[in-house]
């Protein structure tokens, strides 16, 4: 459950954003987060009330788009889409993949007035 | 709360009417949107520069351990501080959710120690080894030991500034614990497979267990001890030394 504390960063980077942007509100955080990155997206969901209270974000909408876990197998060089972190390649099933996507938790962007 | 977009309690308004909880809303006018790429982390991966840079000036080894709670890595730093005494000086960061009681029992090994509590919290993070840094203030060329909350799940997403993660499994746990926790074993570069002494009494598959830790780490180091007889002790030591002297060593061209 690092949820919140990921969450109670999130804030801290965007106030200071904020101050830096000259915004006063946010309105939509839209988030990036792999389906490797080890992190739940329910429990972000959850997280982000308490986190943002009393904060710029207070109220916003929190978007969250999840991107795949993608990467290269080493065996037979195809681009393949993988469940889990050290899965083996699921189409020759030999190879291990080298991640290239899948493991990212950032904020792609803000609406914000 | 609403489960859906998890946006604060109380029915938060947009402009003065209850928002939407559709997701994706185009930017509405007289809004603008600021693009961020910013890792979620980013707070705390600064904080743990910081430490980093730190320790670099001050050529201090940085070990984070990492484990389940019971898998002995108190006993385990019990044994390796009474056995590098006179040999290297080394200083503790403990982390627990409650209580000063390895704090105490580090202290009695005859290693400085402090003591972070967590209270809620599930791990270790930058900000909090940096205030803890300020009243622990190692001594030049030590090496600091930080045991972290015993969790095999969130410690590894959160940096501390150290040089290597050390995670810590004893041969009571289940040998597929790599498996389960992949993000740990991927993040540690050297694993410890602690309380071998007890093997004649487990049914515990030693070559299963380390083919699933370099399954999911193909570098990671591999060393089998245990801290109550002593057995496998020295070789442990000897990577704690060799990481000192490279820490040292690099101290004089950070200082340049």
């Amino acid at each position: 459950m690092h949820e919140l504390a990921l969450m109670e960063g999130m804030v801290q980077g965007i106030q200071e954003e904020a101050l830096r942007q000259g915004f006063t509100r946010v309105h939509q955080v839209r988030l990036e987060v792999g389906r490797l990155a080890g992190v739940e997206v329910e429990a972000l969901r959850f997280a982000f009330g308490p986190a943002t209270d009393g904060t710029v974000l207070e109220g916003a909408l929190l978007e969250i788009l999840e991107l795949p876990g993608r990467g290269l197998c080493q065996a037979c060089g195809e681009d393949v889409v993988v469940e889990a972190r050290f899965d083996l390649c699921p189409r020759c099933g030999e190879g291990f993949v080298a991640l290239t996507s899948g493991t990212e938790m950032r904020v792609k962007d803000l609406d914000v007035d | 709360m609403c489960t859906t977009c998890g946006c604060g309690g109380g029915e938060p308004k947009l402009d003065g009417q209850p928002h939407s909880h559709e997701h994706g809303v185009p930017l509405r006018p007289g809004r603008r949107r600021v693009s961020l790429e910013q890792n979620l982390l980013a707070k705390n991966d600064a904080l743990a520069a910081g430490n980093r840079r730190a320790f670099a000036e001050l050529g201090i080894l940085a070990l984070n351990l990492v484990s389940s709670p019971g898998s002995g890595k108190t006993t385990l730093l019990e044994q390796t501080i009474l056995r590098l005494k006179g040999r290297v000086p080394v200083a503790v960061i403990e982390g627990d959710q409650q209580t000063s009681q390895d704090a105490d029992r580090i202290r009695a090994a005859g290693a400085p120690a402090v003591q972070i509590n967590t209270g809620k919290g599930c791990h270790l993070d930058a900000h909090m080894v940096g205030h803890a840094l300020e009243s622990l203030a190692p001594a030049e060329g030590s090496v600091l030991m930080i045991e972290n909350v015993g969790n095999l799940v969130c410690p590894a997403a959160f940096d501390l500034g150290e040089a290597h993660k050390v995670v810590i499994l004893s041969v009571t746990e289940g040998e597929d614990k790599p498996l389960k926790y992949p993000d740990m074993f991927a993040a540690a570069d050297l694993m410890l497979l602690n309380k071998v002494d007890l093997l004649p009494y487990l049914r515990f598959d030693v070559d299963r267990c380390l083919g699933f830790a370099r399954r999911v780490n193909p570098g990671i180091q591999i060393l089998q001890v245990s801290a109550q007889t002593g057995e496998g002790m020295e070789g442990w030591l000897t990577w704690i030394e060799a990481g000192r002297k490279k820490a040292w060593a690099a101290r004089a061209a950070v200082n340049a």
